[in-house]
């Protein structure tokens, strides 16, 4: 077995600590060192979207990173957007929009949406089009999920 | 439609009970289970189409450190030659094993050969790769017209054919023909003024489902087996695990986890039994994940099929005789939904004369799974264009010619049944009122289609209890997986008849040892059968609250009455208690109540949906672009209607994926050329827009609340819509699916 590095990053607000392989991906590292099952395996090849994390401000498929290299840096995952006064204003649109059926995309979507409103707060519809082309969805036909990101940005409340 | 009844939760738009676990990543789905000793299941899978398997030699990946241990199919009991239902689509028990672990062939290149348990997925992993097996390499036959002919590879030595319900000596790869006939097709093609006879063919697609395949399994070494999984049935799991283990269904509990999606691809067994007996060999809990190309390349996928479609009509617009040949692609193992195809390929329409061939096919491709209506978007893709065809020959508007052809109550389905009340018409009249039809499309190299589609629903089994709390809130324990918003609809419609809010009831989905047996979360039967089933137990529970209002009354159940979450004192109009004042008297009055159900509900009521699209296509690429889609549908009841509407936009959006991008590809080797999501194109939120919905509701007389099921029908138009709109923007008619770019341009330029 490859010996284990140690490695020290900045994790949903919170400085963590842990030991991976240097072959394990971020998604594994987050999912089966660390338990933060939110991130979804959907293809481990950057195809899906499901395990969308934001690494350094930049939105990435964390299968297609390695866990060592956040050393240093700062990673938001699904489990780090919502607050202790309450759900982010794309998680509760998602709600009120019934933007979900199965959920496993979703947190990959609401992720990826929300690395758009931190760039862009007010996204034209083909803009929300473009940005979550990267996150598949086989549930919803994308319909509310547009509506739900465009009604978010819309929500002046909206931490971005 | 006309709406008499006043609901105060039914129709409502509530959050759903499991959305803020689902918004912030704290549902836990089948790969998110972890336990302590937890080993980790790899599977070595066939690199051929069709072999035969000469040996197996593990020893070097036995001995690499960390592996626990090795499994093949010799592993598993002998399989009987049995046939069990499994409500969506029925298995053979020693094809269902096969399909597990092969036994001396392999019929797919993906079939599964070989199991890993080590001590990490990396190790697994590296184990497959130390194991040899020796494969005598077979051709493949991947076609279903190629595997119909005599001279083809045989998968099966022992399969002979079932013809017209007999028994015969024919060793094929046709495992059988069916035939449904209803009136006379020749003398009604005499009395035709058209006749139009069209070829089609679709290629295998698959389910795509964002979650793969995943199972965890402990067995104990007393014989009790647990089971965590996502799966469209639990019960089903366990019905199915207990003879291809050879143990009693007591001994397996098996508890769902979140579903990351199904379609349908998620009924059959897998990777249970292999976590099983990986578990039983160590004595730990072990966990087998698919990853993606496992997926597309092991299960689903729908068939690829040839279908032959016949129709005649009068000058006048009524059609007289249609005719259907069909061919569907069954996967290595016979089981195609040939039968749903033919139960819905002319059923829209009130035809007098009638006859539709089927034939269930083996080809050297993945066992075909149900894919949400399964078999009926292959059918509505000949038949709606066919259709067209005729429309255009008359010089009909397509949705006049509905009209004047539709089935309604009591026009006999070729198969044999009557459809009870129906709102075929109603979808077609509000087609054709829709401010989609009504506005002209205009533009270059642009087309509009419509065409419709029928699914039968199915009810099954489904049993649901009720546990009233002291405050007057009730947890209800039902056993249908929720795949897309379930849980509220069931819940809304106890809710419903308690008299309570929606976010009063709390909607568990059960395991297999904590709630009454259920079938799959299949056959758009969840919201209909689960539902009904939630209305009973509620009614129980009025019925059992009833007599405690009357205990602490010291009168007679039938001296009171329950209306609006309100017990009433029949003979003292200013008595009364509220649901919540005898809730909280329950241990002073008798005990706890719960309310039960156990349901087998018939009355299913089919649904039809009609499609409208306007569609782009670039002259220069043969690229589609769809402009405007709108989905209307009977939906008999909306018990949510955003829901109903999701439905309606995911099933549209999987047939446009259908229709204009997915295939499997294959080698001249048999095997999967795009075993990915790059490569396996689905549709995407850019190559979409906006899908609307218009929910026609007329009530479905066999549920209390009037609903059908929603969630199948909507796949079934949208292939056959496309293709129809494709030749208003090209003049050119496509009989192959998928209309990819290179297809519409090979047609385009041909027609020159």
């Amino acid at each position: 077995m490859p010996m284990k590095v140690h490695v020290q990053t900045r994790l949903n607000g919170e400085e963590v600590e842990f030991l991976c392989e240097p072959r394990q991906s971020l998604l594994e590292v987050l999912r089966d060192v660390l338990g933060l099952t939110g991130s979804k395996e959907g293809c481990n090849n950057g195809n899906c979207g499901a395990c969308s994390v934001i690494l350094d401000g930049v939105l990435v498929n964390s299968c297609c990173v390695l866990g060592v290299e956040t050393a240093g840096r700062e990673v938001t995952t699904i489990e780090g957007i919502a607050s202790p006064d309450g759900l982010h204003p794309l998680q509760q649109k998602f709600l009120e929009h019934a933007a979900l059926q199965c959920g496993i995309c979703t947190p990959g979507f609401i992720v990826a949406a929300k690395a758009l409103l931190d760039k862009n707060p007010h996204p034209t519809e083909h803009q929300v089009r473009y940005w979550l082309a990267g996150n598949l969805c086989r549930c919803t036909g994308y319909d509310k999920i547009i509506r739900a990101v465009l009604d978010a940005a819309q929500t002046t409340e909206a931490k971005v | 439609m006309a709406e008499t009844t006043t609901y105060k939760v039914i129709g409502t738009r509530p959050i759903r009970h499991d959305g803020v676990d689902k918004v912030t990543g704290r549902a836990i789905y089948g790969a998110d289970v972890q336990m302590a000793g937890l080993l980790h299941g790899k599977v070595l899978r066939s690199p051929h189409a069709h072999a035969r398997i000469r040996s197996i030699d593990v020893s070097r990946a036995l001995a690499l450190p960390g592996v626990k241990a090795v499994m093949t199919g010799a592993d598993l009991p002998p399989a009987e030659d049995r046939i069990i239902n499994l409500g969506e689509g029925a298995v053979n028990l020693k094809y269902l094993s096969n399909n597990i672990l092969a036994g001396d062939k392999v019929l797919y290149k993906g079939h599964p050969v070989v199991a890993v348990a080590a001590t990490s997925p990396h190790l697994a992993e590296e184990a497959l790769a130390l194991i040899h097996v020796d494969y005598e390499v077979l051709p493949p036959v991947l076609d279903v017209r190629e595997a119909m002919q005599d001279s083809a590879p045989l998968l099966h030595e022992n399969l002979k054919t079932k013809s017209l319900g007999q028994e015969t000596d024919k060793v094929s790869n046709v495992a059988t023909h069916t035939q449904f006939k209803l009136g006379d097709v020749e003398k009604g093609f005499q009395e035709a003024d058209v006749v139009i006879e069209r070829e089609f063919t679709t290629a295998t697609v698959h389910q795509g489902y964002i979650e793969p395949h995943n199972a965890t399994a402990m067995w104990n070494p007393d014989g009790q087996l647990t089971i965590w999984e996502s799966t469209q049935g639990a019960f089903t799991v366990q019905r199915q695990l207990a003879p291809v283990l050879g143990i009693a269904v007591a001994q397996i509990r098996v508890i769902p986890a979140e579903i990351g999606g199904g379609f349908g691809g998620k009924i059959n067994l897998y990777l249970e039994p292999i976590a099983a007996v990986l578990s039983q060999k160590t004595g730990h809990p072990v966990k087998v994940l698919m990853n993606r190309a496992e997926v597309f390349e092991s299960t689903g996928p729908t068939p690829g099929s040839y279908i032959r479609v016949k129709m005649g009509a009068t000058k006048d617009g009524r059609v007289t005789a249609a005719q259907a040949y069909m061919a569907y692609e069954a996967g290595g193992y016979p089981g195609s939904p040939i039968g749903a195809g033919m139960m819905c390929i002319f059923s829209p329409y009130d035809i007098p004369n009638v006859l539709i061939d089927g034939f269930d096919v083996v080809v050297n491709k993945p066992k075909t799974a149900p894919y949400r209506a399964p078999g009926a978007t292959n059918a509505a893709f000949a038949s709606e264009t066919v259709v067209d065809e005729l429309c255009e020959k008359l010089g009909l508007d397509p949705l006049q010619f509905r009209l004047r052809n539709a089935a309604k109550e009591g026009t006999r389905r070729p198969d044999g049944p009557t459809h009870p009340r129906i709102g075929y018409l109603e979808t077609v009249q509000a087609a054709l009122d829709s401010d989609h039809y009504r506005t002209p499309l205009e533009g270059p190299n642009v087309g509009r289609g419509v065409a419709s589609g029928y699914w039968f629903n199915v009810g099954l089994q489904s049993s649901v209890s009720i546990n009233v709390n002291a405050d007057g809130s009730v947890t209800l324990v039902e056993g249908s997986t929720d795949i897309g918003g379930t849980r509220a609809s069931i819940a809304m419609q106890a809710a419903e008849v308690l008299g309570l809010k929606a976010e009063e009831v709390r909607p568990i989905v059960a395991d297999t040892a904590s709630v009454g047996y259920n079938d799959v979360t299949g056959g758009s039967r969840t919201t209909f059968a689960s539902g009904y089933a939630a209305i009973e137990a509620a009614q129980d529970v009025v019925r059992q609250m009833t007599e405690r209002a009357a205990r602490i009354w010291k009168v007679e159940p039938p001296d009171v009455t329950f209306a609006d979450g309100v017990f009433h004192h029949n003979n003292e109009a200013d008595q009364r208690l509220t649901f919540q004042e005898v809730a909280a008297q329950l241990g002073r009055t008798g005990g706890p109540v719960t309310g039960r159900a156990t349901v087998a509900p018939r009355g299913v009521g089919g649904a039809f949906a009609t499609h409208i699209v306007d569609l782009q296509v670039d002259p220069e690429t043969g690229k589609v672009t769809v402009l405007r889609y709108t989905a209307v549908q009977d939906v008999g009841k909306a018990i949510h209607p955003s829901y109903v509407e999701g439905q309606m936009q995911g099933g549209a959006v999987q047939g446009i994926g259908w229709a204009l991008n997915e295939e499997y590809f294959y080698n001249n080797t048999g095997a999967m050329a795009n075993a990915s999501f790059l490569d396996y194109r689905m549709p995407t939120s850019l190559d979409l827009p906006m899908i609307d919905t218009i929910l026609v509701e007329v009530p479905n007389p066999g549920h209390p609340f009037g609903v059908r099921g929603v969630g199948e029908v909507p796949i079934v138009p949208p292939v056959a819509a496309i293709a129809n709109a494709i030749y208003r923007a090209t003049g050119v008619r496509l009989r192959h699916s998928p209309m990819s770019p290179g297809r519409v341009m090979t047609e385009v330029l041909a027609k020159g």
